[in-house]
Parts: C-alpha cells; sequence; structure tokens
C-alpha cells in the first residue's frame, strides 16, 4: 500500500479518462470532470495521460504516504503542502514514506488532480479505472474515499525529475472566463425566440447542487414554451418530450426554470427537452466551477464548436510536447 | 482574550438553522464547546456540518442564515 487517505475530503474519488462505448447501457463516461488537468497531473509523474488519479473537490483530502512517491497536483487553486510545508502545484514533487500531503482553503476553481507516478491501482471494471459512484461502479469499492482507505499504486513507468513544471501560460486555470459555449438543439422549437434569446442574454449562477452528475444553474428568466398538445408518452409539462437520449453536454432545463448541463456521471437518457449542447472544448471549465459563480452561456455554430475542439486538442499537444 | 475568525472550509450555502422552522444552532453571545455544530453548508446535494475546534464565545457572525460562502470565508468571530 502506498496511500493511507487520513481524511477523505467532501467527495474524493479515483478517476482516469472515463469509461466511454457503455452511455448506451446507461453507464456514463465518468472519468475526471477537468480531463486536461486529469492528464497534465499524470504527465508531471511520468504517467500515461489516462491513468488513474484522485480528484478532490472543493475541499481537499489528507493523505499519509507509505512509501516514497513522485506526486503532482494540478486544476484548482488551492494551497498544496507537505507536513505543513507549502509547496507548488502543476509540479513534480517527491514525497517520502511518513510524510502527510494536505491541503488549505480552496482559493478559485473547484477540483484538484492529484497523480502519484505508476498510477492508483484499483481494478479495471468496463476498460476503466474511474470510480461512478452512484452505480458503485469502478474506482475504490465503487465509492468515495473514506478514512481509513488504503491505495496501492502500480509501479512507476517514467522517471520525471522533481521541479518539473508546466508553464503557468499552459495551464488552462480557474481564472478563464467562464463562457459556455452551446450548440443548440433539435428541441429549440420548443422555445419562443424571445425565451432562446433570453437564454443567451441572461446572467446564470452556479446552484449547489451541482456535481459530477450535473451542474445546475439558476438566476435567469424561465423558458416560454410554445403551445402544443403532448405528444404520445410525452408527460403534460411543456418541458416534457418522449424519451431520448441525453447526450453528455446536454442542457435539460425541467419546468423551464433551472438548466442542468449533464456531465461525467450523468444519466444517458430521460423525458426532459433539451435546449442544446455545451461544446466538448468547454466541459472541462464546468468542472472548475464553484456554486454562486455566475456564468454566461453563448450561441456557437458547429463549425466554431469544431474549431474551438482543435483549440482544445492543441493546447493538450502543447503540454504533451513540453515534456 | 484572544479573538479568533473561522472560516468556511467549503463553498455553498451557509445554514444557521438546523431546519427553516428551527431556532438557529448558535447565536452570538452565546458560548460554544469543542464539537458543538455552529451551522452547516449544503453543496452538492450534501449537508456538511461546521463544527467548533475551540470552545468559546461567538462574538459575531459573518453571514447570515441561506448566504452563499465561498472557501476560506469568514463565518463567524470566537474568543476563546
Amino acid at each position: 500500500m502506498a496511500l493511507e487517505i487520513l481524511k477523505p475530503g467532501l467527495a474524493t474519488t479515483v478517476q482516469d479518462l472515463g469509461r466511454p462505448g457503455y452511455y448506451h447501457l446507461g453507464i456514463p463516461l465518468s472519468g475526471g470532470m477537468d480531463r486536461l488537468a486529469l492528464a497534465a497531473a499524470n504527465l508531471l509523474v511520468g504517467n500515461d495521460e489516462g491513468d488513474a488519479v484522485l480528484e478532490a473537490v472543493f475541499l481537499g483530502p489528507e493523505i499519509r504516504f507509505t512509501t516514497d512517491a513522485v506526486i503532482a497536483v494540478t486544476g484548482a487553486d488551492m494551497p498544496l503542502k507537505i507536513d505543513g510545508v507549502e509547496l507548488s502545484t502543476w509540479t513534480t514533487l517527491a514525497i517520502k514514506a511518513d510524510q502527510v500531503l494536505s491541503f488549505g482553503f480552496l482559493k478559485a476553481g473547484a477540483r484538484i488532480y492529484i497523480a502519484v507516478a505508476g498510477g492508483i491501482d484499483v481494478p479495471v471494471v468496463l476498460g476503466s479505472r474511474s470510480t461512478y459512484p452512484l452505480g458503485a461502479l469502478g474506482g475504490h469499492q465503487g465509492r468515495t474515499l473514506k478514512a481509513g482507505d488504503a491505495l496501492a499504486t502500480l509501479p512507476p513507468k517514467r522517471a520525471m525529475a522533481p521541479g518539473s513544471t508546466i508553464a503557468p501560460e499552459r495551464r488552462r486555470g480557474p481564472g478563464t472566463s467562464p463562457v459556455l459555449r452551446v450548440l443548440p438543439g433539435l428541441y429549440w422549437h420548443r422555445i419562443t425566440a424571445e425565451a432562446g434569446n433570453g437564454f443567451f442574454d441572461d446572467t446564470w449562477k452556479v446552484a449547489p447542487e451541482a456535481d459530477r452528475i450535473g451542474y445546475r444553474f439558476r438566476g435567469g428568466r424561465p423558458l416560454e414554451f410554445v403551445p402544443r398538445e403532448p405528444p404520445f408518452g410525452a408527460g403534460s409539462d411543456p418541458s416534457n418530450i418522449v424519451d431520448s437520449c441525453y447526450p453528455y453536454g446536454s442542457i435539460q432545463v425541467p419546468g423551464g426554470t433551472e438548466p442542468i448541463v449533464l456531465h461525467r456521471d450523468a444519466v444517458s437518457g430521460g423525458g426532459y427537452f433539451m435546449i442544446g449542447t455545451v461544446i466538448s472544448a468547454d466541459m472541462d471549465l464546468i468542472g472548475q466551477l464553484q456554486p454562486n459563480q455566475k456564468v454566461r452561456f453563448v450561441k456557437v455554430t458547429m463549425d466554431e464548436a469544431l474549431a474551438a475542439r482543435k483549440d482544445a486538442q492543441a493546447t493538450a499537444a502543447r503540454i504533451r510536447a513540453s515534456f | 482574550m484572544p479573538l479568533k475568525t473561522v472560516q468556511s472550509p467549503l463553498p455553498g450555502i451557509f445554514y444557521r438553522k438546523p431546519a427553516p422552522d428551527q431556532p438557529p444552532f448558535k447565536s452570538e453571545g452565546d458560548m460554544i464547546a469543542i464539537g458543538d455544530t455552529i451551522g452547516l453548508i449544503e453543496v452538492m446535494k450534501t449537508f456538511t456540518a461546521v463544527v467548533a475546534e475551540e470552545a468559546g464565545k461567538i462574538v459575531a457572525f459573518h453571514l447570515e442564515n441561506e448566504d452563499a460562502v465561498m472557501a476560506g470565508e469568514c463565518l463567524y468571530d470566537i474568543e476563546t
């Protein structure tokens, strides 16, 4: 065993880049909410980008290492300490057996990624080590970590010199202005033109319910729907549809009041209309949003969404190339 | 007597009452013991108790019931 969890934090889980390929069976993607930060943490310790790390949200865990290890922490801005001494994030660090990794109060962003050389050794379930707590699948016993848990690591793959770092301009930190780009969806015709404009004009606030399943927003005007006779199979509320697939990133608006962006642990289908889909390039940014933070949604075309995806891939490639 | 400020460990919504129709956990001027619940923070559908780590007298609350709170924000002052 290499890691002993002294304090688990709020909802710390083992995550890798996820479990694609089973969403049609109701098993979500899971994996890190901020995939770029997760991959960066892995690269800093000589791992493959998709090795398993710990994802902690809002509150850092306290971990005693029982063997010497090489670690790195990326993602949200949260002070990192080894035996109480503050050290740099986004940097390769050596930690010795019996030393304790802990964290200060979150300053910005939401989620940190703690990578250990070799990667966290939990069983691979359906091709991934990611935890899906709602389905008790994957990760460490299918759940968030508890005090007293012991985690092992796999043998390190490549040596990384302590002090290696990712240049600040290459980090996509929580400082990035929270504007989420949206491609309007198949059900756009269900709302009035005025409601459609209002959705993009209004400023929304992250609701405290926001989690790995979905990010809920409030504060904007309620949507007004185009009147209709409910089709067979759809509920009577105007926001109901005949059950449909929910894509990753889709924005459902139950009752027309509070938009929910479905994220890594989302359900795969249901009967709420979707106004559109947050583009894949902006999904990592959602993973770094705090409750009460203000965001705006901006309408984009498919061409703009594809260009943004290329940019996001180039950002990831630049980080990869720096190793 | 030294005055200390206790910060919020989490972002979310701060509640000073266990339920809307109940009195506050603690009020200004109350003496508190280690382990007393001072309030709740709601985030991700979870309510986390804010538990006193030091005994003393609550001098002031910095937040009202149901106020939004950021991690590290001041919750209350205590005289120890």
